[in-house]
Order: C-alpha cells, then sequence, then structure tokens
C-alpha cells in the first residue's frame, strides 16, 4: 500500500469517527462518575450537601424575619426564663434575646459553608503544592531531591504532631477573633495531612512501570512529573478534600464554639448559635439541637459523598 | 564496527550500609549490528532485564555499580551523563517493556502519550503531531488510528496496548530497540502477531533489536544470534540455527530439551533442568551451573571457565565439559508467525 492511500484512509477514517464522537474517550474520571452516580451513599450525600449550598446561598432571602433584629426580646423577657417553642410564626422558636431561630440557621449555614470551603481550599492548595514539591523531589530529584524531601516531611511531621484544635486555636489567639482567623486556623491544620497525602501518592506512582517507560522514551523529569505522575496520584487528594469540608466545618464550629471566632455574636454562624445555646440548655435544649444537627448532617452529607467518590476512584474497581 | 558493543558489562548491587554485595551481571559480552536481530535468553535472575536497563542508564544511582563498556555508535553509554542519556532515549535507543498494561498511563489518553514523544524529540505539535501519531499506530497495526488516539489504555485490548507502546518506542526511528520479554503478558496469537510486527520493523527500518526472553520459541522465530545468560555470564554464544542444531553447554542443552514436544510418545516424562538457579556456586570458583549439570566433572570446579570455540566459528561456549549429542527438536522449527499475523489488520 503507497503511502498517500495511507493518508486518505487515515483521513476517512477521521471523519468516520468526528461523526460517532460521543461513542470513544471515556476518560477515567468520566467512568468514576459514572459509577458514583449509581451509589445510593453518593446520591445521599449529594442530596444532603445540595440542600445545603441551595440554603446557604438562598437563605438570607428566604429568611422570614431578620437574624440579628431582637424582633420578640419583649416577650422572651416578660417571660424570665421561659424559651418560647416552636409555632407558626417562629418555626424553631425563639433564642434568648428574641431572635428567630429558623432566620438565623439558614443565614448561618452560609457561613458555614464558607468557612468550610475556604479553609479546606486553604489546606488543599498549600498543602498540594508541599507535596507536588516533595514528592516531585523525592522521586526524581537524586540525592539532593531526597534531602529536600526529608526536610520538608519533617516540617510536616512538626505540624501533625500538635493537636490540630490546639494548633487552631492558638493560630486564632496570636491573630486575634475574626472570621478570616477561623479559616487560616483551620485551614494550616489540614495543610499537612494534604501534604503528606500527596506526596505519599507520588512516591506510590513514581515507582511504576509507566515512569519507568517514559524515562525510557527520555521524556524530562518535569514532564514526567506534570503529565504522568501527578494525574494518577490526584484521585486520594480528591477524596480528602470531600472528607476535608466535613472536619473543617466541625472544627471551625468548635472554634466559634471557644469563643475564637466571629467578634460579632450577632452574626448566626452554626457553632456560634451552639456555643450560645450551652447556657440555656437546662432551660431550652432544643436551642442547641437545631444548629447541632444542622452541622452532623452537613457532615455527614460531606463524608458520604467523600466515601463515595473513595470507592468510584479506587484502581483496583478499574476495569 | 557493531552499532552495539557490549564489552564486559558488569551489575554489581548493593555494598551500602554494610549490605552484601551481589552481582547480577558479571562479565557478558555481545554485539549488535544494524539490522540484526540479538537475543539475551536466560531463566528469571540469569541478568538478562538488568543488563537492558543498564544499557538505558534507568539503573538507581545509588548501591548500583556498574563495570565494563557499552559502546553504542562509539560512545560509552555506561559513563554518559543522565542529560546525555536523556537525548539518546527513545529518540536513538528506545525500550519495549514486559507489561504493556503498566508501562502505559492509566488516566492519559494513548494519543497524548504518543505525541509527548512526538514533541519531546522531534518537536511535532497540535495537528501536524496528531497526524503523525496516527501514522505511527497505523504503522504498528492498529485498526481505526484517530478513534484510538483519543481512548484510554484500558479500553485497548492487550495486543493493542502493546503494538502502542511499540509505536511510542519506533516514534523517533531509533537505532536500536530493546525489547524486554515484550511478548510474555499476551497470549500465543498476539504474540505471534508481535514478533511478526517486530520482524517487519527490523526488516523494512534496518533498525537493531537486542531481544531479552526466556521463550526460546520467540529466539527460534526471531533472533539471528543467541546469548545464553546465566548466573550473570554468558555460557553460550551462536548463530541461532547453530544454537538449536548443536547446542552445546549444557545449560542450554538442557534448556532445549526440556520443551514439551508433541510428536513425544504417550506418557514420556518432561526432562527438566534440575534444581533453581538459587543452587550455584561462585564463578570464581568454578562453573555457576555446576550444582545442576549432568556432565560436570572435577574440572568444572578449578576457576571460571573461558568462553571457548570448540567447534564452528562464531560459536562460543564456556564449559570444559561441552555436549556433542544434538537435541532433538523436530517440532521446534520457526513458528510460522505469517499464518496467525495481521487477522483483519491488514486490509
Amino acid at each position: 500500500m503507497t503511502t498517500s492511500t495511507k493518508a486518505a484512509k487515515i483521513e476517512r477514517l477521521a471523519e468516520l469517527t468526528a461523526q460517532n464522537e460521543t461513542s470513544s474517550g471515556a476518560s477515567l474520571w468520566r467512568e468514576a462518575f459514572r459509577r458514583l452516580k449509581t451509589s445510593k451513599m453518593a446520591i445521599i450525600g449529594g442530596v444532603v450537601i445540595a440542600a445545603f449550598i441551595v440554603m446557604a446561598v438562598v437563605g438570607p432571602w428566604v429568611a422570614p424575619h431578620s437574624p440579628k433584629a431582637l424582633t420578640w426580646k419583649d416577650e422572651v423577657f416578660l417571660n424570665r426564663g421561659e424559651f418560647v417553642g416552636p409555632r407558626g410564626e417562629n418555626w424553631f422558636g425563639l433564642d434568648h434575646l428574641g431572635r428567630d431561630m429558623f432566620s438565623r440557621f439558614l443565614v448561618g449555614a452560609r457561613q458555614t459553608l464558607l468557612v468550610g470551603v475556604v479553609s479546606m481550599l486553604i489546606g488543599l492548595i498549600i498543602g498540594a503544592v508541599i507535596g507536588v514539591v516533595s514528592g516531585a523531589a523525592a522521586t526524581l530529584g537524586g540525592a539532593a531531591g531526597r534531602r529536600v524531601d526529608t526536610v520538608v516531611m519533617r516540617i510536616t511531621d512538626i505540624m501533625l504532631a500538635l493537636p490540630s484544635l490546639l494548633l487552631a486555636a492558638s493560630i486564632a489567639a496570636v491573630m486575634g477573633q475574626s472570621l478570616t482567623t477561623v479559616m487560616i486556623a483551620v485551614g494550616v491544620v489540614q495543610i499537612p495531612i494534604f501534604a503528606r497525602l500527596l506526596r505519599g501518592s507520588m512516591l506510590a506512582q513514581g515507582s511504576k512501570d509507566y515512569v519507568l517507560a517514559a524515562k525510557s522514551l527520555g521524556i524530562r523529569k518535569r514532564r514526567i512529573v506534570v503529565t504522568q505522575i501527578l494525574p494518577n496520584s490526584l484521585s486520594p487528594v480528591i477524596v480528602q478534600a470531600t472528607l476535608s469540608l466535613a472536619t473543617a466545618i466541625i472544627e471551625a464550629a468548635a472554634l466559634s464554639y471557644l469563643g475564637l471566632g466571629n467578634p460579632d455574636p450577632s452574626v448566626p454562624e452554626w457553632g456560634v448559635m451552639l456555643s450560645q445555646a450551652q447556657r440555656f440548655f437546662d432551660n431550652a435544649p432544643m436551642m442547641a439541637v437545631y444548629p447541632a444537627v444542622g452541622i452532623i448532617i452537613t457532615a455527614l452529607g460531606f463524608t458520604l459523598l467523600g466515601e463515595a467518590m473513595r470507592e468510584a476512584l479506587d484502581p483496583k474497581l478499574r476495569g | 564496527m557493531a552499532l552495539l558493543s557490549v564489552d564486559e558489562l558488569s551489575v554489581t548491587f548493593g555494598g551500602v550500609h554494610g549490605r552484601k554485595e551481589s552481582t547480577a551481571v558479571d562479565g557478558v559480552s555481545f554485539d549488535v549490528d544494524q539490522g540484526q536481530v540479538v537475543g539475551l535468553v536466560g531463566e528469571s535472575g540469569c541478568g538478562k532485564s538488568v543488563t537492558s536497563l543498564a544499557l538505558m542508564g534507568l539503573l538507581p544511582g545509588k548501591g548500583v555499580k556498574l563495570g565494563g563498556r557499552a559502546d553504542f555508535d562509539g560512545n560509552n553509554l555506561l559513563t554518559m551523563s543522565q542529560r546525555e542519556l536523556r537525548e539518546m532515549r527513545g529518540k536513538e535507543i528506545a525500550m519495549i517493556f514486559q507489561d504493556p498494561l503498566s508501562s502505559l498511563n492509566p488516566v492519559v489518553p494513548i494519543g497524548v502519550q504518543v505525541t509527548e514523544i512526538l514533541q519531546r524529540h522531534r518537536g511535532l505539535k497540535g495537528e501536524p503531531a496528531r497526524k503523525e501519531a496516527a501514522h505511527l499506530l497505523d504503522r504498528v497495526g492498529i485498526p481505526d488510528p484517530t478513534r484510538r488516539l483519543k481512548e484510554y489504555p484500558h479500553q485497548l485490548s492487550g495486543g493493542m496496548r502493546q503494538r502502542a507502546l511499540i509505536a511510542m518506542a519506533v516514534a523517533c526511528a531509533p537505532r536500536l530497540l530493546i525489547a524486554d520479554e515484550p511478548t510474555t503478558a499476551l497470549d500465543v496469537t498476539i504474540q505471534a502477531q508481535i514478533l511478526e510486527l517486530l520482524k517487519e520493523l527490523v526488516d523494512e527500518e534496518g533498525t537493531a533489536l537486542l531481544m531479552i526472553t526466556h521463550d526460546l520459541g520467540v529466539v527460534a522465530g526471531l533472533c539471528d544470534q543467541v546469548n545464553v545468560l546465566y548466573a550473570g555470564k554468558v555460557v553460550e554464544s551462536a548463530d541461532r540455527h547453530e544454537l538449536f542444531a548443536h547446542p552445546m553447554h549444557p545449560y542450554a542443552h538442557g534448556l532445549l530439551e526440556s520443551i514439551p514436544r508433541l510428536d513425544a510418545p504417550r506418557g514420556e516424562p518432561l526432562k527438566p533442568i534440575r534444581g533453581s538457579i538459587n543452587d550455584r556456586i561462585a564463578w570464581a570458583d568454578g562453573c555457576a551451573f555446576a550444582p545442576r549439570c549432568d556432565y560436570y566433572t572435577i574440572e568444572c570446579l578449578t576457576g571460571t571457565p573461558a568462553l571457548t570455540v570448540p567447534a564452528a566459528a562464531g560459536h562460543q561456549v564456556r564449559c570444559v565439559n561441552p555436549v556433542r549429542e544434538p537435541v532433538e527438536i523436530a517440532t521446534l522449527e520457526t513458528p510460522d508467525v505469517t499464518a496467525t499475523a495481521h487477522g483483519g489488520t491488514s486490509a
């Protein structure tokens, strides 16, 4: 067969393939997504998270009353210690200052989501950068690279050795009370986790045959890291990011509960609401239950989705 | 002068942290000429793969000692810097690995993996690179190449994956191709097709091929010159026909005799080589094969036997008591690879 007919053949095939585009190229990510859609755990988690996000986005607009205004303060003060429970006007009842709990709950979701997402991103981005540097140095950097890796990993070890809440509390104490501080404090705690995870995952991929094959074809080290090792190392990190959102929300709540959160107590946030409810737990336990259940269900939603993703991305299940 | 000339190559592992040294390759010499297929044959652990990795400069730097020379086109591969080697790899020398699934990146489409090499060594990018990649896949007999370029390794069959790997290896028309057991992970029909493809590449492009295998069928079908390795040393080196007709080293003799024969009488037992490669003595004390050998005498235990030329020209044997009787290998003729190859791909 001559070259020209061969070229014509290939071009003809390209044309035919273009018409049949959808049938090819099922990437592993797409494959994982397909598996995710059939997982009950993922569906439940996804629905919970979707509900939470919708609440966080539209909450402030649909809230029936102002979350900050002490609308029913006279009623609460007159009753002296008698808290108003759920009723037609206030679905979740009133808090100790006569504010509508349902409105506070709705508006608080946004703060909680913000804290969770931002602090997870802080941990993910900084942790991933450290992990990539360390992982790349360890797999392909030779003797000098291994030294870099050792130093970086000892630093993360030190960070991991501190109890996470204590570390976050010290950071919050040093930087002063604000929502930003909470986000940074919770995010910093996540950094070593992401760094270790990505480095370990890259190290495992670095000894794979396809990396050796790429080396045998003379591909440069940087290219090997970017195109070969990194894409294969990401799935545990993505799973961890989902799971981290749950921990971040809980830790942020814990910091608010300890009084290290937003200094303005009128801004509703689930952790703040929980810490405020503590004082009145004997008289009005429901005041604590609403934000607590909110935190638990949201964290559960992220955990379920994370676990489902771990299963969907598991290389052992790949066909 | 030969394209690749390996002279007394030795690879020693260990020796760091007070660990005992072990010599995986112990003074191996062979030549590979342009357009020639040279086989390195031996059982697991005899140093075949280590030889190939040493030639590619892919052994870890730490805890590995290299000795001897390996001249490729007049330059010693063993003393080249990693930078120089990176320029050579894929362009001048390329390698095909044993397990095609694990040697391809599972999350990157085939097309990207092929174009990467074209970009690295030939500076091709974008559309021309894609066209060339499709052409390469077509060259190695992958049907519907443009569609395959978008697919991921797990969507390809085992034979197609190995073809894709071969396409990557030959992308820059290397002068030397090292194939490390390229057919081991494949079933017999696909094996034959892959061997046929390699033969075609050697014939058409004049590529030199160093074939590393434990499969004597592969040797019979493909290799011009065969080196039999045992415990890190070449024990017999001969032209393919000469080796199959008159294997002289008891190990090579035993390997050929141990092949099951279709025409053997019913109930005839197989003839294994007794023991395993772990039953050996140091080459310095005598012949490493002596503990497993049926022919050994006390002379075998006085120092390393030399590689001598006992009979036909070019036939070398490292043995003091070479076997003189031929092996009956009536069924072990060159397998007819063309009969099974190219089922529907050559249309």
